[in-house]
């Protein structure tokens, strides 16, 4: 049994209510009775992760005891609700190790809108006709079709650099690539696809000797590792809280202070004004400047206590479990026969395993997967042109967290063997 | 819910079904259809004579469930008229959204009604409804 796995009451036994499931009604809408309880096997926290009692409690305690609008009024519980939004963006520096003089983070409201402030505030004011812009060819959609649009309309230059035959980048072909007309360089740290760690020191370094801006999408990276920004130096770094054990609706941005400073806001209006007159507005300081509207107070709040849970836990702990999921994993399904796993099975990953079954399609699998309350992915997982590169349309994915546990793992694969029965063939 | 009541025989027969998989010699119309988020991806063909639907077929990739109702829509609207066909994709996503849940209203989609049962899978919805959406587009709007 798994020693985390208390801590998370989506999978408590007081939750078990997998009868009613099955009778669900759409008229009614009520997906909270589609709540699996024990019987919940869930294998999708590359989309998102569920959340401990502990994060459920702060964000419980925020509206039970503190809920105001930070930054306006001048009274006891606004006040407090800065403090907790601050504490929170603190902790997140020393979880990730920023350098405040160096940089800072900004609170957006995903990783997705972090990486659209960076491709509109910085790549359409500094990227001009004719630069290029550099990206890897695993990019999520929200690193990638930003950078369609910036290269579109100031008539920039969008290249890829590719993947080997095992799936992991091909780093001479970035190599290859990268020229001093390159002034972005988009890669994800860990692929949300392929799982695979990509090697963004050496690519961070290169980048800077051609005087490109790199762009890090940490989404898959953050809340399975140790990640270190001081040594890894990058110039954007994004994640989001939702697939880190805290709420949907906070995502982060770590920018250069340097480059911060010089971008314009992206989001005009409340809370990101210094003075405002009828025809002019001078704008607040970073991270102010990027923060404009009333912030997710509760997903921020929730976010800290996260980070708190994790760090109790150890970022060195939860990878070392994670690794144990994914070895495991990756072993049982070997054995199964028609399954094919993509990319290198000794190569460096997160717990994130992509398969497919063959002649069934993915859709097919998630659905008699569900069956056994097994919680799969299947779909292009917003990586279009990935997939393509894999010569496919679509894919499963297995993705693991650290309240996942081997005997799970076990059962999904006995599951996987009788996958193909459904659909009409006759043996495993 | 019974995933026996979804794979079917019928669906895994016209999921394997070849027959309405082809491209059409003299097509009018071919009209693509694509679920972005799963990958059902298919290519209507129609052949018209006149008004009637003389001919019909597809090609792409998908679900088991997308490409069986994909292949028993074609099988029923080959020799129906425009207008016939057109009532019969009302009836069909009638019934998957369980708008319409007379038997004697659901007859007429005759194989169809095998597909029934998919509405009580809400995530496979738009799998079984994309032909028919897609059949729809191309009766109304051509090429």
């Amino acid at each position: 049994m798994n020693r985390y796995r208390a801590d998370f009451p989506i999978f408590s036994k007081e939750n078990d209510n997998s009868v009613k499931a099955a009778s669900y009604n759409p008229d009614s809408n009520d997906f909270q009775s589609e709540s699996e309880g024990e019987n919940l096997i869930y294998f999708d926290s590359a989309a998102t992760t569920q959340k401990p009692q502990v994060v459920i409690n702060a964000i419980a305690d925020y509206y039970a005891s503190y809920n105001a609008n930070p930054h306006r009024g001048s009274y006891k519980i606004s006040i407090r609700a800065t403090d907790a939004m601050e504490h929170t963006r603190d902790k997140i520096k020393s979880f990730i190790n920023i350098d405040t003089k160096e940089g800072e983070v900004i609170f957006t409201k995903s990783a997705t809108e972090s990486l659209n402030l960076v491709a509109y505030s910085y790549g359409m004011t500094f990227v001009e006709e004719g630069d290029e812009i550099l990206i890897s060819i695993q990019e999520h959609h929200s690193n990638l079709v930003p950078w369609q649009m910036v290269a579109r309309k100031k008539g920039a230059i969008l290249k890829y650099y590719y993947i080997m035959e095992n799936g992991t980048i091909d780093y001479e072909n970035f190599l290859s690539k990268i020229s001093d007309k390159t002034k972005i360089v988009a890669v994800t740290h860990v692929s949300n696809v392929l799982g695979f760690v990509n090697p963004i020191a050496d690519i961070i370094k290169v980048s800077r000797e051609y005087g490109a801006v790199t762009v890090i999408d940490g989404t898959q990276a953050v809340p399975h590792m140790e990640v270190n920004l001081c040594r890894l130096d990058p110039d954007f770094y994004v994640f989001s809280g939702h697939k880190l054990l805290a709420p949907m609706g906070v995502g982060l941005l770590y920018g250069r202070r340097e480059l911060l400073d010089k971008m314009p806001p992206f989001l005009y209006g409340g809370d990101m004004i210094e003075y405002v007159e009828e025809q002019e507005t001078t704008f607040a300081e970073v991270p102010s400047k990027f923060e404009g509207g009333t912030q997710n107070v509760e997903a921020i709040v929730g976010l800290g206590a996260a980070i708190t849970y994790l760090e109790e836990i150890g970022m060195k702990n939860v990878e070392a479990l994670e690794q144990e999921l994914v070895s495991h994993a990756i072993e049982k399904m070997s054995t199964v026969p028609y399954l094919v796993i993509y990319g290198d099975k000794e190569a460096h990953r997160v717990g994130v395993i992509p398969f497919n079954i063959e002649g069934v399609h993915p859709h097919d699998v998630a659905s008699i997967m569900d069956n056994d309350n097994i919680c799969i992915r299947a779909g292009h997982h917003c990586a279009g042109p990935l997939i393509a590169k894999m010569g496919e349309k679509a894919v499963c994915r297995a993705s693991f967290y650290l309240y996942n546990t081997k005997e799970e793992i076990d059962f999904f694969v006995e599951k996987l063997k009788g996958v193909r029965r459904w659909l009409g063939y006759e043996s495993e | 819910m019974n995933l026996s009541d979804i794979y079917t025989e019928l669906i895994m027969e016209h999921n394997s079904n070849k027959v309405n998989r082809r491209k059409l010699a003299h097509a009018n119309v071919s009209k693509r259809g694509h679920n972005p988020s799963c990958g059902d991806d298919i290519a209507l063909e129609i052949e018209f004579d006149g008004d009637v639907i003389a001919d019909a077929a597809y090609t792409g990739s998908g679900c088991a469930i997308s490409q069986a109702s994909t292949s028993i829509m074609i099988d029923l609207i080959k020799g129906k008229t425009k207008e016939e066909a057109m009532e019969l994709v009302d009836t069909f996503i009638g019934m998957i959204k369980r708008e319409i849940t007379d038997e004697d209203k659901l007859e007429k989609l005759e194989d169809a009604i095998a597909l029934q049962n998919i509405s009580n899978m809400p995530a496979r919805v738009k799998c079984a409804v994309l032909a028919w959406h897609t059949l729809k587009d191309a009766i109304e709007n051509g090429d």
